[in-house]
């Protein structure tokens, strides 16, 4: 099949699932387990021992299925067999309650069950998403813990060395290159992307063809951070002297009089050249959100500072920026995790070489290329450890913003 | 100290006229209240003062000055806005002293003038608080307060109580003419819609209407002398009556013969070429008298009758159906009207006649 076709059909497969679950789950709720009508107690009951095979006989079987297939073989009661256990009859104990609360004694009526409804409505439909996060999210943070604790054993099998890896990852210089370069990645991206963005929104407020730009600054938003690598390494492109170059970055150098330059070789500067690329796509996102925040500002606090004597730019600095500073500091803060966890423009434009490596980088060479599963994880947790209080401080300006 | 003088002031935006042909005269220390329904264009025409909007036509001088092209800030004016327009980011020491810190004065000066401003408006206690944690009654004295320092030759406020509730309200209509008074040599410009305010606050009331100025006067000549229609329904609640009728006799006196039939005299002049023009007599509902005589005035039939206890207003039945009522505002209590045929006269000078929406007396 033609990969265009395929992505179609994963796209209908997806959206299809998605409202066949949403329509599927309210099906179950509102018609079987609990329909927006009176019961007897007798209809109660019948519906109590149908609902306890429903909802523990099925999930039931299935466990004792897997437990017979693998589990029995290599023996119940080692540390993993434990585990899974407690988790089993957490489970149960789990479906137990659950059926107390949905199928209970005696006579219901219909509110009773609409509110009860309502109540699991909002679970059965994280429900899917909470298991993916949990499989693909947080399990993986702590498989990763494990991981970096261990290492390879020639032959087969893992070992326990504790810190180790750190230690060793600590005493590489590479590692130190990807936290210096990333350090400086964080304060430089951020605060482009805000002011240009701030400026952006700013500027194109006013004028006629405002969304037209804003369309335009926009749109590097929906291109993925390896096409924009692809784009950015055109325009650094550089060909020999006798030959016409074709990146503008060069063709603009030479016409000024200079020789070609290999821009993403230059140390230290080329890091720049790197983050422009995330710049580039980064102000689209800044722009429209503190557009939005712009417009929140109240017109009349404007004409009042306009009344008090302020110019344009005393305006903007002491009267619209102020207002909108919550806003800014949660843009900043966004743009400071996709920063930390910049990994893609760096893969394809330079993979690191020439002085530009950066943590996720330096974590994918090691794990994919090195095969040293321990320094990689070691290097994952490091990034994790530097994401986590942002993302927590992120999230709860977000909420202030929203209340 | 500051007067204003308008003169052919018209404001459009493209084609759309909003104002025109505005000319009025203020002297320093007056206090103008623009009234008039909703898009009559008197917040505009604040703003254009303020420098808020371009004026589009005439001039406009404060001061003796011609300021069209001034910045609002040079102006020498200060604005109170319906919204207060308080900075949310600042305390209200800071709000107050905004101002004053762009026009880069002494860090003494500021504090001076702030203190001040805050002891005149009882906001000393609030001066570290933000806006949102002041009440809307303080809201709005930071709101002026912001004014008082700067010292302008005039005041603006754009509909400042409309956002308080009706308790407030009063209290700070007070307040506002408590101010007034403390400031004398200040002129006050103060847009509204609420003819309460108007008739307790000005010294002269504009009321605008259909792109221009209707009338200006003090409150008692709009109420005891509208020059037309428009200002005599307009001020007064509730509204003057209108009834048609037809001049039957001119002279020192003039006597109208209504079409519901009754004959009725009014205290404004008139010449014999007038006899038989066809005209609006306009009653205020309180100046409405019970009389036995079912020639004089007017007769109907009670409809609705409303007990306020110090009045008794009573609605009655339109001659012709979907009609405005006519309204009738009686002292005292008259219990059981309803249903009752009732003739009402009034006093010969309390009796306005209009001809095409104007009224007979300017002519």
């Amino acid at each position: 099949m033609h990969p265009a076709l395929q992505g179609l059909v994963t796209i209908a497969i997806g959206v299809g699932g998605c409202m066949g679950y949403f329509y599927l789950s309210n099906f179950l709720l509102d018609r079987f387990l609990l329909p927006a009508r009176a019961l007897t107690a007798a209809e109660a009951a019948t519906r109590r021992r149908l609902g306890t095979i429903f909802l523990l006989g099925v999930p039931g079987l299935l466990l004792a299925a897997l437990y017979l297939a693998f589990f029995l073989p290599r023996g119940i009661f080692n540390v993993t067999g434990l585990f899974w256990m407690a988790v089993t009859a957490l489970l149960i104990y789990g479906l137990w309650r659950l059926r107390d609360y949905v199928f209970a004694n005696g006579e219901l009526t219909a509110g009773r069950n609409i509110s009860h409804a309502n109540m699991i409505r909002p679970w059965l439909f994280l429900l899917p998403a909470i298991i993916a996060l949990g499989l693909y999210l947080t399990y993986p943070v702590f498989e990763t813990l494990r991981l970096s604790l261990t290492e390879r054993v020639p032959g087969g099998g893992s070992r326990w060395v504790g810190l180790a890896n750190y230690i060793q990852m600590a005493d590489e210089p590479k590692f130190w290159e990807a936290m210096r370069n990333n350090m400086v990645w964080l304060v430089v991206v951020p605060a482009m992307s805000t002011l240009f963005g701030l400026l952006v929104a700013q500027l194109t407020d006013r004028i006629a063809w405002g969304s037209i730009a804003k369309m335009l600054i926009f749109m590097p938003m929906a291109i993925s951070f390896v096409g924009a690598s692809v784009i950015w390494k055109l325009v650094y492109d550089a060909r020999p002297v006798d030959l016409d170059q074709i990146g503008i970055m060069n063709a603009i150098w030479v016409a000024v009089g200079g020789d070609p330059q290999q821009w993403l070789t230059l140390p230290f500067w080329n890091n720049f050249f790197l983050m422009a690329v995330l710049i580039w796509i980064q102000t689209g996102f800044a722009m429209v959100i503190l557009s939005a925040a712009l417009r929140g500002i109240p017109e009349e606090t404007i004409e009042a500072a306009i009344v008090d004597g302020a110019g344009p730019f005393q305006v903007f600095f002491k009267i619209m920026v102020p207002q909108i500073m919550p806003t800014i500091v949660v843009v900043w803060t966004t743009i400071t995790l996709v920063v930390l966890k910049v990994f893609d423009i760096v893969f394809a434009m330079t993979n690191g070489q020439w002085g530009t490596q950066v943590l996720a980088n330096y974590m994918y060479d090691k794990l994919f290329r090195a095969n040293d599963w321990g320094v990689g994880s070691a290097s994952a947790m490091v990034i994790m450890l530097l994401v986590t209080p942002i993302l927590v401080w992120n999230v709860r300006n977000a909420r202030k913003e929203m209340r | 100290m500051a007067g204003l003088k308008l003169t052919d002031i018209a404001k459009s935006y493209g084609e759309v006229e909003v104002l025109k042909n505005i000319n009025l005269d203020v002297s320093a220390g007056e206090l103008i209240v623009f009234v008039g329904p909703s898009g009559c264009g008197k917040s505009t025409l604040l703003r254009m003062i303020a420098g808020l909007e371009k004026i589009t036509g005439g001039t406009l001088e404060i001061d003796g000055l011609v300021v069209n092209d001034v910045p609002p800030a040079q102006r020498g004016i200060a604005m109170v806005f319906q919204s207060y327009a308080l900075y949310p980011h600042m305390t209200v020491r800071d709000n107050m002293a905004f101002a004053l810190k762009l026009a880069k004065k002494s860090k003494s000066e500021i504090e001076a003038a702030v203190k001040k401003a805050a002891d005149i408006l009882q906001l000393a206690p609030y001066l570290d608080r933000l806006p949102k944690a002041l009440s809307g009654g303080q809201r709005q004295r930071v709101a002026i307060g912001r004014c008082i320092v700067r010292d302008p030759k005039v005041f603006l406020f754009d509909e400042p109580l409309s956002n308080l509730d009706a308790a407030l309200r009063v209290a700070t209509r007070l307040e506002i003419a408590q101010l007034k008074e403390s400031m004398p040599d200040r002129t006050m410009i103060y847009v509204t819609h609420d003819q309460v305010e108007a008739m307790t606050l000005a010294s002269r009331i504009v009321v605008l209407a259909n792109k221009g100025i209707s009338q200006v006067g003090t409150p008692l000549e709009l109420y005891e002398k509208p020059q037309n229609e428009f200002v005599a329904t307009f001020i007064g609640s509730p509204a003057m009556n209108l009834f048609t009728g037809e001049i039957a006799g001119t002279g020192q006196q003039t006597s109208i013969k209504l079409d519901g039939g009754g004959f009725l005299a009014s205290a404004y002049p008139t010449n014999h070429d007038d006899m038989g023009m066809k005209v609006k007599v306009g009653i205020r509902p309180e100046d409405f008298m019970p009389t036995e005589d079912p020639g004089t005035g007017f007769s109907g039939t009670v409809d609705v009758q409303e007990n306020l206890g110090e009045v008794t207003l009573l609605f009655f039945v339109p001659v012709t159906p979907g009609a405005e009522p006519v309204i009738a505002k009686l002292p005292g209590i008259h219990l059981g009207m309803k249903g009752k045929k009732v003739n009402l006269t009034a006093k010969p000078e309390k009796v306005h006649v209009f001809s095409n929406g104007l009224s007979l007396l300017y002519r």
